[in-house]
């Protein structure tokens, strides 16, 4: 296994690593500004360093962070997969930085660029029309519940309030029924960890807008009654929607359109390898067929008819913006760069890749993997031991652990995507690093990590006294 | 070339995976049923890396070379360098949400000190890690406003300067919780304090004013406003950016109980409205913030540590009764926000905020010598930008800018609206004499 010791920064004889900028300096000043007085504030108090300081903070700091550059990052539903560097230089061409008001015919370059990943992306899902607005992919989320609304209300369906999920759904897919003010409608998950025909059933009804559904679901698993299901929602009278977190299992095998899904949305940070930026931004691009393309997000980018190759225009029936202006802008260019450069055979070649990594790495573990069969991530049981203690030791051995505790139908669920970034080398490192732990002793396991810039950090008292600016210590 | 080139397996690798497995090819792991499968192409094809940024720059080279004087919410200052190349260590960009604070020190104690720079500008004891955008920050706002007052009514008042794709979303994310939003007039680019008050009830869940405004004016009549919210037992939600709240009135002393806004005015180039969504409010409202917030605790040696707190507020853990459905967020802007707000230091950002009020004021007066424009249209003082009124129809001035080589708001028939910064500044005499040239 490698040697991994993280670093750590900070005076030896204080209980702090890398001070805070404002313990380096702050500086008070008085503000004194062209406009009257009772226009302005008194003063503001800041931290003012020359940049080498200012460098130093934060090199250190980065130093003390764990990315996909650092290592192993199987964190099961977030497809942790390498950021492309070239794609970096991609965003940054300076004929990419524009303002979102310039007139559509100065800005063809962007639309074009726009138009086209709109139109990779209904290839890759399937789909009659794709909008670029929405910033995350819980926005999306959020988007495709908006559009299920207003084509019921145009459908003369307004009364349809529910929205069924299934209990194995990310919370995302829960909080965004909620915001858009509908009834969430809780399933079961049936045995074999997927959809349950007979609670589907039951939960169908005349109310129902719409199924939001993850497929491979968050266990991994395809719902293999996917063609049922969806003549099941559909025969009721509501749309099925599609949770693109876990797309990169199923790239040039399945489509979520021939599926049978309505709307879907892609998470381009998750799927097409932009950066995850330590939480974000992402971007949430929404999918739909042809009956809901009318509805899509104001405004909306097409060829042109003639006098401009391509234009911004307002679907006849759009729900309006969910966003400010164009969502994530660089991180789309950002996604174009990788689809263009993979194109089918590396986009299939991802997804093949992905799921036999994941395949591989659940056969080397000694941890039991109750479902299956699985495709580009795998839900292990920690069993008698603590899922979160695991995670935890797991990072002594230089990995970043799987997403724990979650989904909750597996008893002390590691989920696990190694995604297709690690070679077998690597996949076995990691496999020893679960195995390792796996045979380690309560005291070790509950009292790790130990070798990472921070030890266990203790999240009650973070709760209890909030302290969440340099203002509230000491 | 065939396969992806970040899809690390060899051949050999491969072979022998596919055998520990106990399969002989991979498509034998994909359990798909027959009829849902795809077998058509997408007809993308693969490229190398030169030719895929090629294909990229080809694309984006369209684009006209204006210069561009444009704000109304996407403003742009001059980023210094120390932002990229600290912003593209593969550390911070290659990692995600900090569900393991213990290796992701480093980027916990930049969003804190990033929730500090905010609680220090807006004087209120929260703010979180990042929204989207100002636009979706006030639909969030909006939401709390409507949770923490919820016994008292569902109205909305926002003023009609308010850009009306921000309106859009903010109808659209309170639509579901049954709010009702309103416009409210407004008297030379500020509050119309007489339309407000009319408009006030107890039905009043949240008013919301800007500081600078859209149209670029400096509000004068904050504390009325925050005045008329408190006595209808409303929340005052204002809308302002870390730059211009460096000089203008603190937030928390003219009674505001929420700030949003945009701080992507830092650390960011135009991008096409890619935003940093503030948020700030009262600490009385912690448990009913939206989107992540970093808090200091300490790990087992006793030493302080930085941590994702109050998580129960979120998706993941709240599901449906989360209070918002935000997961992903704007954290690497935050954490390029954040650089740039300590490179400038206490005295960069009064002296830049300064200079946005100075910026303005001489580029109207430059126009208002132009026979047939007026500026500034409003009696107000101005950050950054202002509008000027034109004899000739605005729409077509703006047009033959373009042709000159420049970009600013046609807003309507008679009115321009122009943004000036530093970094568009040193093209400000280049911008007057186009403007007189085109409409004289």
């Amino acid at each position: 296994m490698e040697h991994y010791d993280q670093a750590r920064y900070g005076p030896a004889d204080e209980d702090t690593n890398e001070p805070l900028l404002s313990e380096k300096d702050q500086t008070s000043v008085d503000v004194d500004s062209p406009l009257p007085d009772d226009l302005t504030r008194d003063g503001i108090e800041l931290p003012s360093l020359e940049e080498p300081e200012l460098a130093r903070h934060y090199v250190r700091l980065s130093q003390q962070n764990y990315g996909v550059d650092s290592g192993p990052y199987p964190l099961g539903s977030c497809t942790m997969k390498y950021n492309p560097r070239f794609t970096e230089e991609a965003a940054a061409l300076p004929d990419a930085a524009v303002h979102p008001d310039r007139s559509g015919g100065s800005v063809q370059g962007t639309l074009e660029l726009m138009a086209d990943l709109q139109d990779y992306l209904a290839r890759i899902g399937g789909m009659d029309a794709v909008t670029l607005q929405p910033p995350a992919g819980a926005a999306g989320e959020f988007t495709g519940i908006l559009l299920a609304e207003a084509y019921h209300e145009a459908h003369g369906e307004g009364h349809r309030d529910e929205v069924v999920v299934p209990d194995a759904a990310h919370g995302t897919n829960f909080a965004s029924a909620a915001l858009g003010g509908y009834d969430v409608v809780e399933i079961p998950s049936g045995d074999d960890g997927r959809v349950d025909l007979d609670a589907l059933e039951a939960a169908l009804g005349e109310n129902t807008a719409a199924l939001m559904l993850t497929n491979p679901n968050t266990l991994g698993l395809f719902e293999r009654d996917i063609e049922q299901i969806a003549e099941m929602v559909h025969d009721a009278g509501g749309l099925l929607y599609y949770d693109g977190a876990n797309l990169n299992a199923l790239l040039g095998r399945a489509r979520p359109g021939d599926m049978g899904f309505d709307i879907m949305h892609f998470n381009v940070h998750k799927t097409f390898a932009t950066p995850h930026g330590g939480g974000g931004p992402g971007a949430g691009p929404v999918g739909v067929s042809e009956k809901l393309a009318e509805f899509l997000p104001d405004p909306h980018v097409r060829e042109g008819d003639g006098k401009q190759s391509y234009e911004l225009y307002t679907p006849e029936q759009s729900v309006g913006k969910v966003h400010g202006f164009q969502g994530n802008w660089p991180v789309l260019v950002k996604a174009f760069a990788y689809i263009d450069r993979l194109g089918d055979d590396g986009l299939g070649d991802a997804s093949a890749k992905a799921v036999l990594n994941a395949n591989y790495l659940a056969e080397q573990i000694d941890y039991d993997v109750p479902l299956g069969p699985f495709h580009h991530e795998f839900v292990a049981s920690a069993g008698d031991q603590d899922a979160a203690d695991v995670a935890k030791r797991m990072l002594d051995y230089g990995v970043h652990p799987p997403t724990t505790k979650w989904p909750e139908l597996v008893d002390e669920a590691l989920m696990t995507e190694p995604t297709e970034v690690e070679t077998k080398s690597s996949l076995d490192d990691l496999a020893d690093a679960f195995n390792a732990v796996a045979g380690e002793d309560e005291e070790t396991v509950a009292s790790a990590p130990n070798r990472t810039t921070a030890r266990r950090i203790d999240q009650t008292s973070a709760a209890r006294t909030p302290r969440l600016s340099w203002h509230d210590l000491d | 070339m065939s396969g992806s080139p970040y899809a690390a397996p060899s051949e050999a690798d491969t072979e022998a995976m596919l055998d520990a497995v106990g399969v002989d090819d991979v498509d034998e792991l994909f359990d798909i049923p027959e009829p849902v499968r795809f077998d058509g192409e997408f007809g993308i094809d693969a490229k190398s890396e030169q030719a895929a940024l090629r294909e990229t720059k080809r694309r984006l080279s369209k684009n006209d070379d204006l210069t561009e004087f444009l704000g109304r919410g996407h403003y742009e200052h001059y980023v210094p360098s120390l932002v990229d190349s600290v912003s593209q260590r593969s550390e911070f960009l290659t990692s995600y949400t900090q569900y393991q604070p213990e290796v992701t020190q480093g980027f916990l104690q930049v969003l804190f000190e990033y929730q500090s720079l905010l609680v220090e500008l807006t004087g209120l004891g929260v703010a979180n890690c990042s929204m989207y955008d100002e636009a979706t920050a006030l639909a969030e706002a909006a939401l709390l406003a409507k949770r923490v007052r919820a016994a008292d009514g569902n109205r909305v008042l926002v003023p009609e300067y308010v850009r009306d794709g921000h309106v859009s979303v903010l109808e659209n994310y309170t639509g579901g919780a049954d709010v009702t939003v309103e416009r409210y007039g407004t008297d030379d680019g500020n509050v119309d304090l007489a339309a407000l008050e009319s408009a006030m009830d107890d039905d009043v869940v949240m008013v919301y004013a800007e500081n600078p405004t859209t149209v670029g004016t400096v509000e004068e009549h904050l504390d009325a406003v925050g005045d008329l919210a408190d006595d209808h037992d409303a929340l005052f939600c204002l809308g302002s950016d870390p730059v211009a709240m460096s000089i203008l009135q603190r937030p928390v002393d003219v009674g505001a109980d929420v700030v949003v806004g945009d701080a992507s005015v830092l650390g960011m180039p135009t991008s096409y409205g890619t935003g940093l969504g503030v948020f700030a409010t009262r600490e009385e409202f912690l448990r009913q913030v939206p989107g992540r917030l970093v808090g200091v605790s300490e790990d087992a040696d006793d030493t302080r540590a930085y941590t994702l707190t109050l998580q129960t507020r979120e998706q993941h853990i709240r599901k449906e009764r989360a209070t918002s459905n935000i997961c992903t967020n704007q954290a690497w802007v935050a954490l390029r926000a954040a650089i740039h707000a300590a490179w400038l230091g206490a005295d960069g950002l009064v002296d830049l905020a300064n200079e946005m009020v100075e910026l303005p004021r001489d580029l109207a007066a430059d126009l208002n010598d132009i026979r047939g424009v007026k500026a500034p249209v409003h009696d107000r003082h101005h950050v950054r930008e202002f509008q000027a009124r034109t004899d000739q129809p605005a729409p077509a001035i703006a047009g033959d800018l373009e042709t000159e080589g420049f970009a600013a708001h046609a807003v309507d028939d008679h009115t321009l609206q122009v943004c000036v910064t530093d970094a568009n500044a040193h093209a400000a005499d280049e911008f007057v004499a186009a403007v007189k040239e085109v409409t004289e």
